[in-house]
């Protein structure tokens, strides 16, 4: 079992992953640090807010590239699975979140931790799942 | 669907990742196939038949 995963497109995904990642922490570092320090204003702070959003929305493109470049029709079907668990995790998690909301019973906004945040944890637990289900989590287990 | 990879593959003496990159898929794919977990679409039956110099129909077997 090597580390190094044998498929192309997983080592691309994996490029891109630490080069969107390494410009998300980046860009938000900049951006919380430029909004109290010097705020921006109008569209220029529209466009610094939306700024740390870009890279991540990199990701969602790069894991569903690499659902595309994978050549081996078995990899694609545990990544298949894998992105479909994490959407549906999110979709459960915020639509929870948000009747609790809706009731008051939590407090208003998500601390961060919004839509993005839970399909990235679901697409961990996504290869869990494949895991304990077919027992091959995919081509970096 | 049962197969005879396994067995095949013995014969052969070829290892699960002798018969990865005959056919040009991962060891895991082998592995899925080989155990029952995964059934290889059409292609790559045809691709495994073509590698053993066997018909589809004995290598891949009627549950």
């Amino acid at each position: 079992m090597s580390a190094l995963p044998r498929s192309g497109a997983m080592r691309r995904y994996l490029v891109r992953l630490f080069v969107l990642m390494g410009a998300y922490i980046a860009i938000l570092i900049g951006a919380k640090l430029a909004f109290p320090h010097v705020p921006p204003r109008g569209v220029l702070a529209y466009a610094l807010a939306l700024a740390p959003a870009l890279p991540l929305i990199g990701v969602f493109w790069a894991v569903f590239r690499l659902l595309v470049e994978e050549r081996d029709e078995y990899l694609r079907l545990l990544l298949v699975r894998q992105t479909l668990f994490a959407t549906a995790f999110c979709l459960v998690v915020m639509t929870v979140w948000e009747w609790l909301q809706n009731f008051d019973l939590v407090p208003p906004g998500n601390g961060g931790f919004g839509t993005a945040f839970w399909w990235f944890v679901g697409l961990g637990l996504g290869g869990l799942f494949n895991k304990l289900t077919i027992g091959d989590a995919g081509d970096c287990s | 669907m049962n197969n005879r990879l396994r067995v095949l593959r013995a014969e052969r003496q070829w290892s699960q990742q002798d018969l990865a990159d005959a056919i040009g898929v991962s060891r895991q794919s082998v592995n899925a196939i080989e155990t029952g977990k995964y059934d290889p679409s059409l292609p790559l039956a045809f691709r495994i038949a073509d590698v053993f110099a066997l018909p589809i129909e004995q290598i891949f077997l009627r549950d």
